[in-house]
């Protein structure tokens, strides 16, 4: 097997179609001082699309991106694009960074000269990775398989890119959102490969399965996340049940996506009330266009699909008791201050061999982007027990 | 001494500006399909086939002008009523009894859900009784050409609706006694009419006992209420992502809505696809239910239209605790969402006189089943003493 060297290029076409569209944007109105209360403010988004319109540079940030070396592999059928990045040291360890939604490959954008030369950042060649990160099929330039219930499959590929593809035969792991579930299903159903995983959550379809013994942590736990889930999961829900019914306008409608994709960056991170104290207007817009340029937003719904459909209550139900305590690949999990949720140590050891358990002082659910460094170090102190 | 005040009724045809036509024509010209995770089917929300079809005969097809001026043969009116400009239709009944009735749709609809049985009770086929009704028919506050026209009102935001559609039949037509029907949100505010003014709400019908009623104490449900509920709950699951979405980030999604007539008439067929009596084809004509997805875009009301859902949950006016005292008749519908609740849930919040188990029809009742409906008001509101 082997993978193709991939460049990054959007066509003109795109780019002035895109640009039409921003130019007649029809606002809808809002309702008074509500905020960000009802959803994504009215004002910043004109403030961002007007950036949008008239100083956010594709091209750069394209030519940036590029600097990278970007590839795609035939796998299963299905195209898998990754970036890989080899550390000049020899006994790097290689590392799989899975991201979620609403970001993406760029998830992990400011994290890889930390990991793979760490000795720019004071730390030693000794921590050197080799770093390779994939877009999840049906997001940016991964493709997505015809068969339902594919979100299931993707820890497969990832080992296969990992062992057949990139011939390591033993590599760490780490992910958050859907890239922590795609990590622990690696790290279970490909132990032999895995030296150890990192987690920044607890992949949260464990809840669907109480334990009948929940320690008084765990029953706060559980009633944290159903009152996050009232409030917030609305948008889970949607595109776990209703796909089309919202992609077909987040298709047709740039500031819709800009719209729909940027109230989580505001909502789940660390950013105060304020999107740009955690992120540049710039990376904001590249994650968006990422989106908009490969029209990726159907397919990028289908993890929560596959997890509402295909029979994967059934799934979680059986499987996730054999799970139980059955895992020996080492865990470690490190929590950003404002991360959606923050379980009890017990709790995820009932999955998992907890190694190391950190609560960072900053950072939000894309704590990957906000504080690299922070996560940097984590990774490197976790994974220096299975170098 | 009751103060008077001059309302200023006008005489209101609609009229949708030719840029908005152009621009729509554009827009619809240029629209970009989603790429679809199967290419056909309604397993992943609206299929896209069905929406590709639909968006093209819209396009091509469609005539708004012709629709324009089907609507504009209902004498329309607009007058301001506290801080809104109401736009309302206004038909007198022929026969020689005239009830006075106000009828309140819900979303995704609009005025429009009453366009067919407008005339079944301005002039009904059957005239035995001679029985007739002067039948009003507002936007609701946030939908279609009713206006804002000062900051919207937060607090229990449908009671104070309530209060400016009954300013609407007693102050501005002079009613001193009428009656209301109405289903989707159209039933809740109907109940809160009839809670709030018991002494000229005769009586109301509705089609659904309104979302509030599921907040009553589960323990004290029976048998057959409980199944009803968990019916409910588990339909909720499958089909309420939109109610969530719209009680928590109306706004978010409004984006979308507002920008592209695709996404406007996605979010909203996927609700009268899965709500009525299928299939979609046989309960409403195409251009039916673009006429009412006309209303929303042309007049740019589905941001405050969805808005409303979020702005009664953060201040109710309803609880299951409620109860309507004047007389209440339920026609319903077997397709309607949840099904038929059984008659002791409703019991619980409404005094119920009237209780009709329709062997079809779905959510739009009115749109769908104009006959039956009419001819079951007909026959309830007949016992209504005056």
């Amino acid at each position: 097997m082997s993978a193709k060297q991939f460049q990054i290029n959007i066509p003109e076409s795109s780019m002035s179609d895109l640009q039409r569209r921003l130019k007649r944007t029809r606002w809808p109105d809002e309702l008074n001082n509500t905020d960000w209360e009802y959803g994504t403010n009215l004002s910043y988004l004109k403030e961002l699309t007007d950036y949008w319109q008239h100083e956010y540079d594709w091209r750069a940030q394209e030519r940036k991106l590029n600097e990278w070396p970007h590839y795609k592999a035939i796998i299963d059928e299905q195209e898998i694009h990754f970036i890989h990045i080899k550390s000049k040291s020899p006994n790097a360890l290689p590392i799989i960074l899975t991201h979620g939604w609403p970001d993406s490959f760029l998830r992990f954008e400011k994290l890889i000269p930390f990991l793979t030369t760490p000795e720019a950042f004071g730390g030693t060649t000794s921590d050197s990775f080799d770093v390779v990160i994939p877009s999840l099929p049906g997001f940016a330039f991964s493709t997505l398989a015809d068969s339902p219930g594919s979100f299931f499959n993707i820890h497969n590929l990832w080992a296969t890119l990992m062992s057949d593809v990139l011939g390591y035969d033993k590599f760490v792991a780490h992910g958050g959102d859907w890239g922590s579930t795609i990590t622990e299903h690696l790290a279970r159903s490909h132990s032999n490969h895995v030296l150890g995983i990192h987690l920044t959550d607890v992949p949260f379809l464990h809840t669907f399965q109480k334990p009948n013994d929940p320690s008084e942590s765990e029953k706060k736990y559980f009633e944290e996340i159903e009152q996050y889930q009232m409030k917030e999961n609305a948008y889970a829900m949607i595109q776990g049940t209703r796909p089309h019914t919202l992609a077909a306008g987040l298709s047709d409608s740039p500031v819709g996506l800009a719209a729909w994709i940027l109230e989580k960056f505001y909502t789940m991170s660390d950013c105060d009330g304020d999107v740009e104290n955690s992120f540049t207007k710039d990376e904001l817009l590249t994650n968006i266009s990422l989106y908009w340029y490969t029209q990726t937003v159907p397919s990028s719904f289908t993890p929560y699909y596959d997890i509402l459909h295909a029979n994967a209550f059934t799934w979680i139900g059986e499987k996730v008791k054999d799970w139980t305590g059955s895992s020996s690949v080492p865990a470690g999990f490190a929590f950003f201050a404002k991360e959606n949720s923050h379980p009890p140590r017990e709790w995820a050891a009932r999955f998992f061999n907890v190694q190391r358990w950190t609560t960072l002082p900053k950072g939000g659910h894309f704590g990957a982007l906000e504080e690299p460094k922070l996560l940097a170090n984590e990774l490197r102190e976790f994974f220096r027990r299975v170098r | 001494m009751k103060t008077e005040i001059a309302y200023n009724i006008q005489p209101f045809t609609i009229s949708i500006p030719d840029a908005v036509l152009s621009d729509l024509q554009q827009r619809l010209s240029d629209t970009r399909w989603m790429t679809p995770i199967k290419t056909t089917g309604w397993d992943y929300g609206v299929d896209p086939e069905y929406l590709q079809e639909f968006i093209l005969y819209w396009k091509n097809t469609f005539d708004w002008r012709a629709q324009e001026k089907k609507l504009n043969r209902f004498k329309h009116f607009t007058v301001e009523v506290e801080d809104y400009s109401l736009h309302f239709i206004h038909e007198k009944g022929t026969g020689a009894v005239r009830i006075p009735i106000l009828l309140l749709h819900g979303w995704p609809d609009s005025f429009y859900r009453f366009n067919k049985i407008i005339p079944m009770l301005t002039d009904p086929v059957d005239h035995q009784r001679d029985i007739t009704f002067d039948v009003v028919v507002p936007s609701l506050p946030g939908f279609g050409f009713t206006k804002s026209l000062r900051e919207v009102n937060q607090q229990q935001p449908m009671r104070h609706s309530a209060s400016v559609l009954f300013n609407l039949m007693t102050e501005v037509l002079g009613y001193s006694q009428f009656v209301v029907a109405g289903g989707d949100g159209g039933s809740p505010l109907a109940q809160t009419l009839a809670i709030d003014h018991p002494e000229v709400l005769k009586a109301i019908y509705i089609t659904d006992p309104g979302w509030h009623v599921q907040g009553v104490d589960k323990s004290t449900l029976s048998k057959k209420e409980k199944k009803y509920a968990e019916k409910g709950q588990k339909e909720f699951m499958q089909q309420g992502a939109y109610a969530m979405i719209q009680s928590t980030r109306p706004q978010t999604l409004a984006y979308s809505l507002n920008d592209s007539p695709v996404a406007l008439a996605s979010w909203i067929l996927d609700r009268f696809y899965f709500w009525c009596d299928g299939p979609i084809e046989k309960s409403f004509t195409q251009d039916e239910l673009l006429t009412n997805i006309m209303i929303y875009w042309s007049t740019q009301t589905i941001a405050s239209s969805i808005r409303a859902y979020k702005m009664e949950t953060v201040s109710p006016t309803l609880t299951a605790k409620d109860y309507v005292k004047v007389p209440t008749g339920l026609g319903l519908f077997p397709k309607d969402i949840g099904g038929i609740p059984p008659r002791e849930f409703v019991e619980r919040t409404v005094n119920v006189q009237h209780w009709t188990e329709f062997e079809r029809g779905g959510h739009f009742t009115a749109w769908e089943e104009p006959e039956l409906m009419a001819a079951d008001m007909l026959k309830f509101f007949s016992t209504i003493k005056f």
